[in-house]
């Protein structure tokens, strides 16, 4: 079987019905997708299939064949997402264990979402547990890396203009 | 010095010491050109002592042998090295010290890495600062006493001449070590990285994935274990038929581990361990075995029933531990009376990372890598089961994915290590989610009861708490039947209230399942007891409660509950030091007094179903209250906002207090509102967190904390915030809707919105 993660095309010799989880875990080594529950319950495991956030312990490898897979050691090149510049400003981590997921939750609401307010964070993080309880940092910091979005894009159309003007 | 002395050790010693040289390090080809935590590199360096070395080049690496488990502890320590040190923060890397017992206490529960270590690592920083101050002083061939340490550099004072930490390092370890006398330590307001909210050192490996946690540990060669355990304590495998899993493509072994033994210590359950090349094909492996487990003495142990047991024994005299007073001639002549029983359930850990452990067993060594609170526990623990001195075992600790408790029992680690030895290459041994839920040391189920009189004046002259619960002990001896004296010491015989007749008893308990320390311990179900009392008195006399309890609490004193044969270990620390301070009790009553508007009550049409509750608890040395607001609608409750005050002594790290508060209040809304593990047939009920829920965020409510300011010595911080939580939660519930919720978790009376 072939999948892409992050970009790379990996062979993977598996059964067809072992959960994404394991093939990025054991197989692929990429143990940024953290084990939490196996059942959909805790959403540690969130991963992005063609950007739509999904759980990498139920989803099997068959069905993300043809798909672009994204784990959060691809959520940027340079670990300089506004997400995860944020989770540093705002030192958001307590164990950390539960954080990717949290991370590819949050990146694929604001793809959806570019300004959510409170409840539209709630509905999209709700979940995903975290048993330290950094919920109130989570949320902080989604909404700061949604300020930091938008004014990156006005930056960027600044420029174009300032472009355009020359 | 308690823990640690100052020692310079030979480059080699930490070496091995630290598990750093370039063999040491057993990880795939995987990983790129970084190094997990736990594997941080030290090769060049010059060892000023245990804890500090330096390279050439100005790296500073300090050694953290307390485990991190999201309390920010590699942070922490390190603060309190860099400082003395007069390092450049920015320079500083932080090195997760191997299991050793020269490094002293290494068991990371108690709340007690920074109170216990404060001191010693101040004086591992000045120890090696005063060593390159030597070194500096005797190639500049000046006086000591004209050279000091300035940011990274030591500075001739009188002529302004500089070397660097790198350029001195290496002559620096090559002097005899400071006395302790001779060692100059700062005050607090030379303080530069004590007291600052430093970010946390792990934090940018954990938003790019690259953290690594016991799951993650890959060694090359490994198999995989998923191990099927006796669902009951005390179980054996009588009849097992693998036939079908030993089929499953991928399967390369099945193997038992013989347990069951009582009282269950540390040592792995009974069980069936199916390995493959991985987790998949080892968990459907599993899932296909047939095995018939033997009945034990715990086959016919129902949770429900034996809360009810607790609660009728609680109700009847039980062994008095400690008296003062008289309490049966006060109550008889109380000129009004008030009494109640509360009830906590099981509780499990649920820590977000599932136990796992990974072993290597070769003649006379074994290695493991693991998530463990206690690495020293795993060394006697592993060379026990295999037979090995504590120091032919290496535990290489990686971070933790939540703990609470659970990761201080080595049994998963034993698993791995019995398993690499039978088959003869490494293993790791992953637990489920469902292993984690069903095969805890669990918070033991309670019940305890009050009683308490009031003379004529409203005063209360009596107080009698009687509790029951499966002790602790239970787990290292057999015959166990009630509470321990030192589980009475976490919130019961310390009780704060000045009432003259007071008594404190036990009754029956018996041990049927694994019981262990969770987060704040007793400090549970006895804060619980005794805030939501304390609050029912004050209501049944309409007085306001924070006005109450200041009452109840009295006069600024210092508290010392021993009594007789009954002594109190206070943490494990002195009184002198650590006093049981009413004043700082009372302080932090009155800050989340200050939040909450306590006279909403009565009235609760037009209050719209909201009130709010307080609690007060001193816990691990330190003083926490918290305030909560609360909405009762139509039977379903929603917490509407939370207050923290804590005074936990000189901060090192304000950022990380207050995580850890935050973190206390959402641990503590969880059990309070949802955590109850069930036992039917002697075995857990609970699988998952669809059956043993956590708190989600849409739950979670605006959170506070205010840290009082203080200068005594820093006391515990990741478990205190969570006592007072829960009373807090039901005492709001009665103030918005005259319902009192004795008996937690709360969802069994109301939804919770």
């Amino acid at each position: 079987m072939q999948i892409t993660v992050n970009g790379s095309a990996h062979k993977v010799e598996v059964e067809e019905d072992m959960p994404l989880l394991w093939v990025l875990r054991d197989e692929l080594k990429l143990t940024g997708t953290k084990f939490g529950c196996g059942g959909g319950f805790c959403g540690a495991c969130t991963i992005h299939l063609d950007g739509q956030p999904v759980r990498a312990c139920l989803t099997p490898v068959s069905f993300a064949e043809g798909k672009q897979i994204t784990t959060v050691e691809g959520l940027s090149i340079y670990g300089d997402h506004p997400l995860q510049l944020a989770w540093i400003e705002h030192n958001v981590p307590q164990c950390g264990y539960c954080q990717s997921g949290q991370l590819m939750s949050a990146a694929a609401l604001l793809q959806q979402t570019p300004n959510p307010d409170d409840k539209q964070i709630d509905q999209a993080m709700t979940g995903n547990l975290c048993r330290c309880g950094t919920y109130p940092r989570i949320k902080s910091a989604i909404s700061a890396a949604a300020k930091m979005k938008a004014a990156a894009k006005i930056k960027r159309a600044a420029a174009k203009e300032g472009n355009a003007d020359a | 010095m308690p823990d640690t002395t100052v020692k310079n050790i030979h480059r080699r010693q930490f070496l091995k010491l630290t598990g750093l040289s370039a063999g040491g390090l057993v990880l795939g080809a995987n990983l790129p050109g970084w190094q997990p935590a736990w594997a941080a590199g030290l090769e060049k360096n010059s060892e000023l002592n245990l804890f500090v070395s330096i390279d050439s080049d100005d790296t500073v690496s300090v050694v953290c042998h307390r485990s991190e488990m999201g309390q920010g502890i590699r942070t922490g320590l390190s603060q309190i090295v860099a400082d003395e040190l007069e390092a450049d923060w920015q320079k500083v890397n932080v090195v997760q010290g191997l299991g050793d017992k020269r490094y002293g206490d290494q068991n990371t529960d108690g709340s007690r890495s920074v109170r216990r270590f404060y001191d010693t690592m101040r004086r591992m920083g000045a120890s090696a600062r005063t060593m390159l101050e030597r070194a500096a002083a005797q190639r500049w061939e000046v006086p000591a006493g004209e050279c000091r340490a300035e940011n990274h550099f030591i500075v001739h004072t009188p002529s302004g001449r500089r070397l660097s930490f790198g350029e001195l390092a290496e002559a620096a370890a090559g002097q005899p070590v400071p006395e302790e006398k001779d060692l100059r330590l700062k005050d607090s307001g030379q303080f530069k990285y004590i007291g600052k909210p430093v970010n946390t050192v792990d934090t940018p490996d954990m938003v790019v994935g690259r953290a690594q946690f016991g799951q993650d540990v890959a060694v090359d060669d490994m198999l995989i274990a998923s191990i099927e355990r006796a669902p009951v304590l005390g179980g054996k495998i009588i009849k097992l038929d693998d036939s079908a899993a030993r089929k499953v493509k991928g399967v390369v072994a099945v193997e038992q581990l013989d347990g069951g033994a009582e009282p269950p210590l540390f040592k792995p359950l009974s069980g069936v361990a199916v390995l493959a090349y991985n987790t998949w094909t080892a968990q459907k492996g599993r899932k296909l075995l047939d095995i018939t487990w033997s009945e034990t003495g715990h086959s016919q142990h129902d949770s429900d029933a034996y809360l009810k047991e607790l609660k009728q024994a609680v109700q009847e005299p039980g062994k008095t531990i400690i008296n003062h007073g008289d309490v049966d001639t006060a109550l008889a002549g109380a000129s009004r009376s008030h009494s109640a029983t509360y009830t906590v359930p099981y509780l499990a850990h649920a820590a977000m990372e599932p136990l796992a452990a990974t072993a290597q067993v070769s003649e006379g060594a074994c290695e493991v890598w693991a998530c463990v609170q206690d690495p020293q526990s795993v060394q006697q623990n592993v060379a026990s089961a295999l037979g090995l001195k504590p120091e032919q075992v290496k535990v290489n600790v990686t971070l933790l994915g939540g703990a609470f408790g659970r990761k201080s029992k080595p049994d998963f680690v034993v698993e791995a290590a019995l398993l690499a030895r039978k088959i003869q290459r490494p293993v790791k041994v992953v637990w489920s989610r469902e292993d984690d839920m069903r095969h805890d040391y669990y918070h033991a189920a309670s019940a305890a009861h009050f009683q308490a009189g009031f003379n004529g004046d409203g005063k209360v002259e009596s107080w009698l708490q009687r509790t029951a619960f499966p002790s602790i002990s239970g787990t290292f001896q057999a015959g166990v039947d009630r509470p321990s004296n030192s589980e009475l010491r976490l919130g019961l015989a310390d009780m704060p209230f000045a009432i003259p007749n007071r008594r404190t008893e036990t009754q029956r308990a018996d041990y049927h399942t694994r019981i262990g320390w969770l987060r704040s311990v007793s400090n549970i179900q006895n804060a619980f007891g005794v805030c939501s009392f304390a609050d029912e008195l004050a209501y049944s006399v309409g007085r306001r409660p924070d006005e109450f309890l200041l009452e109840l609490i009295g006069s600024d004193r210092h508290i010392n509950p021993s009594q007789g044969d009954y002594k109190y270990d206070n943490y494990g620390e002195d009184l002198k030091k650590f006093p049981v301070d009413t004043a700082r009790l009372k302080q932090v009553l009155r800050r989340v007094a200050a939040k909450a508007d306590l006279n909403m009550r009565g009235d609760h049409e037009k209050n719209a179903g909201e009130g709010w509750g307080i609690a007060v608890h001193r816990s691990f040395l330190s003083y926490v209250g918290i305030a909560s607001k609360v909405q009762v609608r139509d039977g379903q409750l929603k917490i509407l906002e939370m207050h923290c005050a804590a005074d936990v002594g000189l901060v090192v790290n304000p950022d990380r207090v207050r995580s850890q508060m935050e973190g206390a209040m959402i641990f503590g809304m969880s059990l309070a509102l949802m955590g109850e593990i069930k036992m039917q047939n002697g075995a857990v009920v609970n699988s998952n967190f669809h059956d043993y829920p956590l708190l989600r965020m849409h739950q979670c409510p605006p959170l506070s904390v205010e840290l009082i300011a203080s200068e005594e010595p820093p006391a515990g911080v990741g478990e205190p915030g969570v006592p007072p939580v829960a009373p807090s939660i039901t005492n709001a519930i009665f103030a918005a809707s005259g319902q009192r919720i004795s008996e937690l978790p709360i969802n069994k009376h109301l939804k919770i919105g």
